[in-house]
Formats: C-alpha cells, sequence, structure tokens
C-alpha cells in the first residue's frame, strides 16, 4: 500500500524542483558579458602586458537613475610630449551584453588625455578604464556604479 | 542627413589647448532590444569616429552598443594653426556623416 506523501517530502520535493527552476532560468539568460567575458576584452586589448592600478581617473556618477545615458569621462596623468604620451583609453564593463564600450585614439597633439562621452549601463556593475602609454605600459581604474533602471532591456 | 552639432573655438592662441564637443543625432540601436511582438531589433551603431585638422588625423573613437544614444564625445586637442577641422561618423547600413569646422590660430 502506498503511504500518502507527507508534507515534510512535498516541500523537499517541491524546494528541489524550484532550485532547479532556478539554475535553468540562470542558464538561459540574455547574452550578457561576464566578468570573465570582460578579462577576455582586456586581453584582446592589452596582450600579456601587466595592468597596473592608478593615473588613470574615471569619472562616473556613483548613483545612476538612468542606465540609458550615463556621463562617463576619463583623464589620464601624462606630459603628452612625444616621447611620453597616452596612446589609448578603452572602457570596458562587467555585465552589459557586450564587454566593451568605447576605445579610444590619442597622440601627442591632443595636449592633455581627456575624454567625455555618455554611455549604457545594463546593470549595477563595475567600469574599468585602461589607458595605453607611448612606453607600452597598461594602467587601470575601476568603479563601481549603481545603476537603478538598467538600458538595453526595455521594448521598443 | 544626420544631424551634427559641433563646438569648436573659433579663435585660439597657438600651443593652446582647446575642447572639441561633438553631437551627432543616431539612435545606436544596440541589437539586444526585442519589439513586443518579440522580434530582435537588428543593431544600427555607428562604429567609427575620426577627426582631422587640416588633413591629419587628431583622434579616433571606436564605438560600440554601449555608447547612448546620440554619440556625445568630449576630447581635447593643441591649436597648431589656422585651417579646418573634419570630423567624420561612420557606422552600421552604411551611415556616413560629415562635419567640418574653421579655426583661427594667432
Amino acid at each position: 500500500m502506498q503511504r500518502p506523501t507527507s508534507r515534510r517530502e512535498f516541500l523537499r520535493a517541491a524546494g528541489a524542483a524550484a532550485g532547479l527552476g532556478l539554475a535553468a532560468a540562470i542558464a538561459v539568460r540574455p547574452a550578457e558579458a561576464t566578468p570573465a567575458a570582460m578579462q577576455d576584452a582586456i586581453r584582446k586589448v592589452v596582450g600579456t602586458a601587466r595592468v597596473s592600478p592608478g593615473r588613470v581617473k574615471l569619472d562616473l556618477p556613483p548613483l545612476v537613475e538612468n542606465g540609458n545615458t550615463v556621463p562617463l569621462a576619463v583623464s589620464v596623468e601624462s606630459a603628452m610630449t612625444e616621447a611620453d604620451h597616452v596612446r589609448a583609453i578603452h572602457v570596458f564593463t562587467e555585465k552589459n551584453p557586450q564587454p566593451d564600450v568605447v576605445g579610444f585614439r590619442f597622440g601627442p597633439r591632443a595636449g592633455r588625455a581627456s575624454v567625455a562621452t555618455r554611455v549604457r549601463l545594463a546593470d549595477t556593475q563595475t567600469v574599468i578604464a585602461i589607458a595605453e602609454l607611448s612606453d607600452g605600459s597598461f594602467w587601470s581604474a575601476s568603479v563601481a556604479v549603481v545603476v537603478t533602471l538598467a538600458a538595453c532591456l526595455e521594448e521598443a | 542627413m544626420a544631424n551634427a552639432l559641433i563646438s569648436v573655438p573659433a579663435r585660439a592662441r597657438r600651443g593652446e589647448i582647446i575642447e572639441i564637443k561633438t553631437l551627432v543625432s543616431h539612435p545606436m540601436e544596440t541589437g539586444y532590444r526585442r519589439t513586443q511582438l518579440g522580434a530582435r531589433i537588428p543593431r544600427d551603431i555607428i562604429r567609427l569616429f575620426v577627426c582631422t585638422y587640416n588633413g591629419t588625423e587628431i583622434f579616433r573613437a571606436e564605438l560600440h552598443p554601449a555608447i547612448a544614444a546620440n554619440p556625445f564625445i568630449v576630447f581635447p586637442t593643441v591649436a597648431t594653426e589656422s585651417g579646418t577641422l573634419t570630423f567624420q561618423w561612420t557606422g552600421d547600413n552604411g551611415f556616413s556623416a560629415t562635419e567640418s569646422a574653421a579655426i583661427t590660430v594667432e
């Protein structure tokens, strides 16, 4: 004779099913860059060079109300002479659908290494700016941003 | 076709660092959004922005979908000589826009 399912067994089974469902939901989430994808994107730019923190200043509001337009400014301490200048500045995100945000290329004629633009942020995440100097060294700065209204996900 | 706004100082002293502001109207459709019926909206972005000063390239930006609609870019340059600055944006679906501004350096 089959014993009716006890409340305890039922709850255990339901919990397991819910856990599976959650795992499946995570697995089928839409394309999203992960910190690992960001590392890959950074590797593509810097190659095997070491990226040291410092010299770069990344300005982003710490709390973003609308992720669709977020003011972003990057500046790098550099003399900007023919011998010592910033060649490029790259910006990456952890959780946007793609890790790349923008790449700026400069020369000594810029006079000063600073740029500003407006970006989209899909989630609360860390944004990294990496500067490539003419001597081949790479410097970085990162900022953690809280986003309340995410970009990229709304329907048109 | 495309509307672009440029801000370049009309005159500058030789050697002065000037700030250039550019804004171009473009939806920068990411390619990740869907319509209410679930169809994916194809990507349509500006991929490249180049600024030349009397024919010499002084600044270039590679843009990705994470740049907000109507890309706004601010960058500096040294005012070396009088002449023209040319700005060019190119992107998906054959998008291309060119704008220029004159500067007098004294």
